[in-house]
C-alpha cells in the first residue's frame, strides 16, 4: 500500500524512529503475511489453521504493545516512504484508533479459533483463512491511517474480502445476499470515492490532520457541510444507519458463522470509526447542523434497528437487527458531541464488539447442535447445554443493558451525556429501544433455551453428529473468553472507562492529533 | 471546457442511477461501473484538467504559482480505477453464480434472504 504522491521534493526528513514505525505498520503486515502464508499451505488444513490461530496471536499482542505505547507515549504517527505528512501517507494511533486495533485482534482471534471447527473443508480449500487475514488486514488499515484516500484504499481492501467470505461456498441463499451486500457497498464507495475527490479539489489535501486545519479557514460553510454530508452518506451505508441499513440484515445471516460473526463484530464498526473519525477531526466548524443531522439518524437507526429486529423469527436475522440498533447508540453520542458522550460512543463500540461477536458465536454453537437457527424449531437448550445458555445470557443481557454488564456501563454513560447536555428525546428513545432490546432477547432465550423442546422430532436432529473433544473446544472457548471479558468489563468498569474517556478527550480536541501528525511538515 | 465536464459527469451519474434501479441484475452491474467512472471523472475534473499550465516549478522560483494543471487526481483516479476493475470483474462473476443458483435475474424476485423465516448456511 505503499505509493508516492506527487508533491513538492522534501528536503530534510524525519527524525527516525524506528520502534514507532514497526508498531504502526505491523497490525497491516502481519495479517498481510499470514494470509499470503496461508494460502500456500491449502492441502494441510491443520497447518494452515494453526498460522491462522498463529498470526492473529501476533496480530494481538502486537496492537497491544501499540495500545502501550500509545498510552504512554501520546498519539503516534508515520508516514510512508519518509515524505513529510501532507504529502505521504500518514499513519496515525491515538487512543482511540489503537483500542480498535486492540479489539480487531481479540475478536480476531476469537473467530480465528472458531472457525477451526466452523468452516468445512470446501470453503477452508478456496481460502478462507486467507481472506479472512485480508480482512482483519483492511480493518487494521482503515483504523490506522490518517488519509482520506488511503482510507478509501483500505475499505476496498475489506470489502473485495467480505464480499469473497460472503460468497465463498456458493449457496443460492449466500450468492443472493451477496448481491445485495456487494450493490450497496458498491454505492457507497461511489460516494466515497466523489466526497475524497472533492475534498480535494475543495482544500487541496487528503491528509485528515491538513484537511482538519484548512477546512476550519472555508469562507463558505456550506461546501464543508455539502462534504460532510457525502461523507455521512459513504460511511452511512457501511455503518448501516437508519434509512441506508436494508443491505444489513439482508445478507449477514447467510454466511457460516464464522463469518458473519467477523463482519457483525468488526466491519459495521469501521465504518463508525469513519464517521467518528471524520466528524470529531475535519467537520466540527457547524456543529449546530451536521451533528444535528447525526442525533436525528441515532434516534431512528435505533428505533427501526429494534422494530425490525421483534418480528424476526430467525437466531441471526434478530441479531442482524440489533447491530443497526446498537449502532444508533454509538452514534448518538458522536451527534452529542460533548467529551463525555463521545467517551460514551467509545465505550459502546468496544462493548459492542465483544458482545455482538459472541452472540452470534452463541448462535453457531445452537446451530451445531441442533442443525437451524429458526426459533421456533428451538427449544429445550437450557436442560441439555446449561453452559452455552449461561454464556448466551452474559452477552444478552449485557446488550439490553442490564447492570453489572458492560452494556449497561455504555448506556449509563450515554445516558448521562445526554441529560447533561439536554437532550432529553435522545435519551428517552434510547432508553426505550434498551427496552426493545431487552424484549427481543428475551425472545431468542425463552424460544431456544427456556421453552421445552418439540418431541417427536426423532431422538438426533439432522445433520448433529458426535462432539469430537478438539471441536468442543474451538467452538466453546471463543464464547466462554468472550464472556468473561464482558463480565471483566462490567465488574472492573474503571480500565475501559479510563480509555474511553482518554480517547474521548483526544477525538474532542484534535490539536494534539494535527500536531503528532504535522510534526515533521517543513 | 468545465461546463462539457459537468454535464458529462451528471449525465453518467443519471445514467448509473437508472441502471441501478431496473430490475435485471446484469443493468445493475452496469450502473455500478457506470457510477464509479462517474466518480472517476469527477476527481479529474477537480483537478483543472487544460493545456499549457504543467505542474512545474518555474526556474527562478521556489513554489507553484497557480494557475497549474494538478496531476494528484490522475493519480488518485489510477488507483480508482484498477480498484474498480476488480471490483466489477468480481461482481460480474457474482450475478452470473447467483443467476445460477437463483434461478433469476429479476431483482424482485430475489428475496429470499429478505423473508421472516428464512434459514442460512451454518
Amino acid at each position: 500500500m505503499i505509493w508516492m504522491r506527487c508533491g513538492q521534493p522534501i528536503n530534510g526528513s524525519m527524525p527516525e524512529r524506528p520502534d514507532m514505525n514497526t508498531l504502526l505498520v505491523l497490525p497491516i503486515l502481519i495479517p498481510f503475511s499470514t494470509g499470503l502464508v496461508a494460502l500456500f499451505f491449502w492441502r494441510q488444513p491443520r497447518l494452515q489453521g494453526a498460522i491462522s490461530v498463529g498470526g492473529c496471536v501476533a496480530l494481538l499482542i502486537s496492537s497491544l504493545f501499540l495500545f502501550a505505547s500509545v498510552w504512554q507515549g501520546g498519539i503516534q504517527a508515520v508516514t510512508m516512504g519518509d515524505w513529510p505528512a501532507p504529502f505521504g501517507i500518514a499513519l496515525v494511533a491515538d487512543v482511540f484508533a489503537s483500542m480498535m486495533v486492540v479489539l480487531a485482534g481479540i475478536t480476531g482471534l476469537a473467530v480465528a479459533v472458531y472457525a477451526l471447527a466452523n468452516i468445512d473443508a470446501q470453503r477452508r480449500a478456496f481460502g478462507y483463512h486467507t481472506f479472512f487475514h485480508i480482512l482483519l488486514m483492511g480493518v487494521c488499515g482503515a483504523f490506522l491511517t490518517g488519509d482520506v484516500f488511503n482510507l478509501y484504499v483500505w475499505f476496498e481492501v475489506m470489502l473485495i474480502a467480505s464480499f469473497v467470505l460472503l460468497a465463498l461456498g456458493g449457496v443460492a441463499s449466500q450468492l443472493e445476499g451477496a448481491v445485495k451486500y456487494v450493490t450497496l457497498n458498491l454505492i457507497s464507495s461511489a460516494f466515497f470515492l466523489a466526497a475524497a475527490g472533492i475534498l480535494y479539489g475543495t482544500v487541496g489535501t487528503l491528509n485528515m490532520a491538513d484537511a482538519s486545519l484548512r477546512l476550519q479557514t472555508l469562507q463558505n460553510p456550506w461546501v464543508s457541510n455539502l462534504l460532510a454530508m457525502l461523507f455521512l452518506v459513504a460511511f452511512g451505508i457501511k455503518a448501516a444507519i437508519f434509512p441506508l441499513f436494508f443491505w444489513l440484515p439482508a445478507s449477514y445471516h447467510t454466511p457460516p458463522v464464522a463469518v458473519s460473526a467477523v463482519f457483525a463484530g468488526l466491519l459495521t464498526k469501521v465504518g463508525v470509526y469513519a464517521l467518528v473519525r471524520v466528524f470529531t477531526l475535519m467537520f466540527t466548524s457547524d456543529v449546530g447542523f451536521t451533528h444535528a443531522v447525526i442525533l436525528v439518524l441515532a434516534g431512528t437507526t435505533m428505533i427501526s434497528g429494534v422494530f425490525g429486529a421483534m418480528v424476526q423469527k430467525d437466531f441471526r436475522r434478530i441479531l442482524s437487527f440489533h447491530i443497526v440498533s446498537q449502532i444508533g447508540y454509538m452514534i448518538m453520542g458522536l451527534g452529542m458531541f460533548t467529551p463525555l458522550a463521545l467517551a460514551g460512543s467509545v465505550f459502546y463500540i468496544a462493548h459492542h464488539i465483544l458482545v455482538k461477536t459472541n452472540l452470534f458465536l452463541v448462535s453457531g454453537v445452537v446451530h451445531r447442535l441442533r442443525g437451524t437457527f429458526e426459533l421456533s424449531s428451538l427449544g429445550g437448550l437450557y436442560r441439555s447445554a446449561p453452559l452455552l445458555s449461561v454464556v448466551f445470557l452474559i452477552p444478552a443481557l449485557s446488550l439490553a443493558g442490564i447492570p453489572p454488564l458492560s452494556g449497561f456501563w455504555a448506556k449509563f454513560v450515554l445516558v448521562q451525556a445526554g441529560i447533561n447536555a439536554g437532550g432529553y428525546t435522545i435519551v428517552a428513545v434510547a432508553l426505550v429501544g434498551g427496552i426493545l432490546t431487552l424484549f427481543s432477547m428475551t425472545k431468542i432465550w425463552g424460544e431456544a433455551f427456556w421453552k421445552k423442546e418439540e418431541s417427536g422430532g426423532g431422538p438426533e436432529p439432522p445433520g448433529v453428529e458426535v462432539w469430537t473433544a478438539g471441536e468442543r473446544v474451538a467452538y466453546y472457548v471463543p464464547i466462554i473468553v468472550l464472556a468473561a471479558l464482558t463480565v471483566s468489563i462490567g465488574l472492573t468498569v474503571a480500565p475501559l472507562m479510563d480509555v474511553a474517556l482518554r480517547a474521548a478527550a483526544q477525538l474532542a480536541d484534535p490539536a494534539a492529533y494535527v500536531a503528532a501528525v504535522l510534526a515533521g511538515r517543513p | 471546457m468545465e461546463l462539457v465536464f459537468a454535464l458529462v459527469i451528471g449525465g453518467l451519474y443519471a445514467a448509473g442511477i437508472y441502471m441501478i434501479l431496473r430490475r435485471s441484475i446484469v443493468k445493475l452491474i452496469i450502473g455500478l461501473a457506470l457510477l464509479s467512472q462517474a466518480a472517476n471523472l469527477l476527481i479529474f475534473a477537480v483537478g483543472r484538467p487544460g493545456r499549457g499550465t504543467p505542474p512545474i516549478v518555474a526556474k527562478d522560483a521556489t513554489t507553484l504559482l497557480p494557475p497549474f494543471s494538478d496531476p494528484l487526481p490522475q493519480a488518485l483516479i489510477l488507483t480508482a480505477i484498477v480498484i474498480s476493475f476488480a471490483v466489477t470483474a468480481f461482481a460480474l462473476i457474482l450475478i452470473k453464480r447467483a443467476y445460477q443458483e437463483v434461478g433469476t435475474d429479476d431483482l424482485d424476485a430475489m428475496r429470499t434472504t429478505d423473508q421472516r423465516q428464512h434459514a442460512g448456511t451454518p
